[in-house]
This record gives structure tokens, sequence and C-alpha cells, in this order.
């Protein structure tokens, strides 16, 4: 299972981003066999319709599961068509603390459309 | 004659020109005045009477799924986001699309069409005898303020002279509005914020390529900025409005300043003269 959080900066050890389709990275990893790898958002500076663009960009990459802050509305209407869990971490820790606190089973399902 | 009334800044009085300008010109000639601030149209409050609709429709795309192969080369060119290819899925967001044409033109299936839909919708009344009012309406969450703009305006074509009220601010809304103008009055008020957004709308102008002229509203009789920066680009003070109650007084009871207040309409038909003069056109 590959699972995109959005993050300040490259790598596990940044800050996980609250804002979905403006976050400044991807961090996409691998459950199976570990491995990370991070995207430059090349959305952030856009005019408008980020939401489904990055969750366009998101699938592309084989995530079933994201983890942010928060989605918008458009966002949430693309991730649930393209069946894409997403998973609030509201707290400020970094890429790996929350990817250990939706393996421990402790992140909290955000509403899609 | 075209004229376009534009403003930097929002709330500086540029409908209060528009109006009291097509009411003191109406008195001697046909005039058609354009309400082209789409978003918050209000032009019809000074005006009131009952107005025919017209729907203004613009092409969103539609996509045959026989054809479509999930490239997403659709999404990929889309910059709103109106188009995003999921997997096997091709969600659109029609309130998003610019209607472009481009993903029409990317798809190497020739799978997405496009379909009409309503943006927004154009008002027309005759108000006055000599008045023709044409409010564009753009419905609420849309993005595509431009396309009732063109179709507002369109309405007006043929009518001699025509006024068009813009939004305020400089962004595209604004820039479609000029667009074809012989001239344009810019109001402003003579606070820092005014002068810093007239700075913008006088170089939109400029670079639109059509004459200028400025009106002060609301002005404390202390103009010296406001004036010192006309002076230097060369744009000349057509009106100057006083701050005072009593035109406030009109304002808010949704008056016209030109019909309530006696010496009004000669300035008005003034400020029309000056106009004429920087377009350097024939009336």
């Amino acid at each position: 299972m590959i699972i995109g959080i959005t993050a300040r900066a490259e790598g596990t050890s940044a800050p996980v981003e609250q804002r979905f389709g403006r976050a400044p990275y991807f961090v996409f990893v691998d459950t199976e066999t570990g491995k990370s790898e991070s995207i430059k958002n090349p959305l952030v500076d856009a005019a408008g319709g980020v939401g489904p663009r990055a969750v366009q960009m998101l699938a592309e990459h084989g995530a079933t599961v994201v983890i942010t802050g928060q989605v918008g509305g458009n966002a949430a209407k693309a991730l649930e068509a393209g069946g894409i869990k997403a998973y609030a971490y509201r707290g400020s820790g970094s890429v790996a603390d929350a990817l250990a606190e939706h393996t421990a089973g402790n992140l909290q399902p955000l509403p899609l459309a | 004659m075209k004229i376009a009334i534009a403003s930097g800044k929002g709330g500086t009085g540029k409908s209060t020109v528009a109006a009291n300008l097509a009411f003191t010109l109406a008195r001697s000639r046909e005039v058609a005045l354009v309400d082209c601030d789409v978003e918050e149209p209000n032009l019809h409050l000074f005006f009131p009477g009952s107005a025919v609709d017209i729907p203004v429709t613009t092409p969103v795309p539609e996509v045959d799924l026989a054809r479509c192969t999930f490239c997403g080369e659709c999404g990929k060119f889309c910059r709103f986001g109106a188009l995003s290819v999921i997997k096997d899925r091709v969600i659109l967001f029609p309130e998003l699309c610019h209607s472009c044409g481009g993903c029409s033109l990317v798809c190497p299936q020739g799978a997405v069409g496009e379909v009409p839909r309503t943006v927004g919708r154009v008002a027309c009344s005759c108000p006055l005898p000599a008045l023709t009012l044409i409010s564009g309406v753009l419905n609420e969450g849309e993005v595509q303020a431009p396309a009732v703009i063109r179709a507002a305006k369109l309405l007006a074509q043929g009518h001699p002279l025509t006024l068009y009220d813009a939004s305020p601010g400089i962004a595209c809304p604004v820039i479609e509005t000029l667009e074809g103008s012989d001239a344009c009055v810019l109001v402003t008020e003579s606070t820092p914020f005014g002068l810093h957004d007239l700075r913008l709308a006088a170089e939109v102008a400029e670079r639109v390529g059509i004459p200028a002229g400025v009106v002060i509203n609301r002005s404390d009789g202390q103009d010296e900025a406001t004036l010192d920066f006309c002076r230097e680009r060369g744009l000349p003070v057509l009106m100057t409005i006083p701050f005072s109650r009593e035109i406030a007084a009109v304002q808010n009871r949704g008056g016209l300043i030109c019909r309530d207040l006696p010496g009004w309409e000669d300035r008005f038909a003034a400020l029309f003269d000056g106009i004429v003069k920087i377009a350097g056109v024939s009336r």
C-alpha cells in the first residue's frame, strides 16, 4: 500500500503540512518496502482548482491512502471518486510520526463528499 | 462612443458616477448603461423596473466514455482542475472550467466534446425613455465573469453612446470591460488606499491603450497627493465630488444627486464634455 502524506519538506522527517492541495511536498511511502519518495508539489502557487489536481497526482503515484490536515470540497469529491482514503493528522509531528499514528490506528478518517 | 467607468478600489463611488452620468445624458440622448460588475451588479438599484432576462452559457467539456482511454492528458492540461482523471474515472468540476477548450484539443481519442452550461444572465430594462440598462449577473460560485461581461456588452452593441460600469480592482473582468472602450473614467478617493489603487488602475488603462481621466469622490478638499499623481501621469481631473452630508443622504436612499440636488446635472454634463475631449472622438 502506498500512503501519500502532505509535508513541508522532503523526506519522512519533514513536518506534516495541514493543507492538502497547496502542501509544498507530497511524501509517498510504500508500507511494504518501507521506501519513500518525495515529490515537490507544482500546484503550490496555482490559481485555483488545486484539490482535484493534487488528487490526480496522488492517483498517478499509486497512493490509496492520504494523510493530511484537511481537504476541501472538490478534493474530497475527487478522493472519493478515486477510492483514496483520507486520514486527518492534526499534530505538529513529522511524516514518520503521522505514519506511526496511522499504523497504530489512531487517525480519524476525513469525511469525503 | 463607449465610456468605461472603473476604479482600482471598491466603494469609491463608481456606480454613483455611472448612474448619475447616465441619468444626465439620458435627458438629451439615447444612452445604454451596462453594469459590468457582474459579481455584484447594483445599477438596477438606482433604476428600478422590470427586466427581461437572457441566460448566458459557456461551453464545458463532456467526455465520451466509450472513447476515453483514461490516459489523463486532459486532466494534466487543465490548469484549473476542472477535469481530473483518477484511475478509471474522469471527474468533471464544471464550475472550475474556464471554457478554454484545451481539453478537447489535447485528447488523443477525440473523446472530449463540449456542452453549454448556464453561468449567469443578462437583465435588460428601460427605466427611462432614453435609457437602456443592461446588467450582467454572474451566478454565485461561478468563475466566468468575462463571459457574462462579453454577453452584456454584446447586447449593448449598436447604441451610439454606451457607458460601462466596471467591477472594482484590476483583474480579468476589468480588462474585459475596458476592451473596446474609447475612454475610461477612473473614480478614486483621496486616501492613501485610493491613490494606491488609482495608480494600478491608471496603469491598466494605459496598457490597454485607453485615454483616461479621473473623478475624485468624497473629497475633503485635501487632494494634493492625488492631484500631484494625476499631473505627473498626465491624467486630467474631470470632476471632484466633495464629501458632504447632503450628498451622502441622497446616496443613502438610493437617489441620484444629479436629479435631487441643484447644479449637479450641469456638473455631470460637464464631466461628459471632459470625457469627450480626452477620448478625442466627435460625439
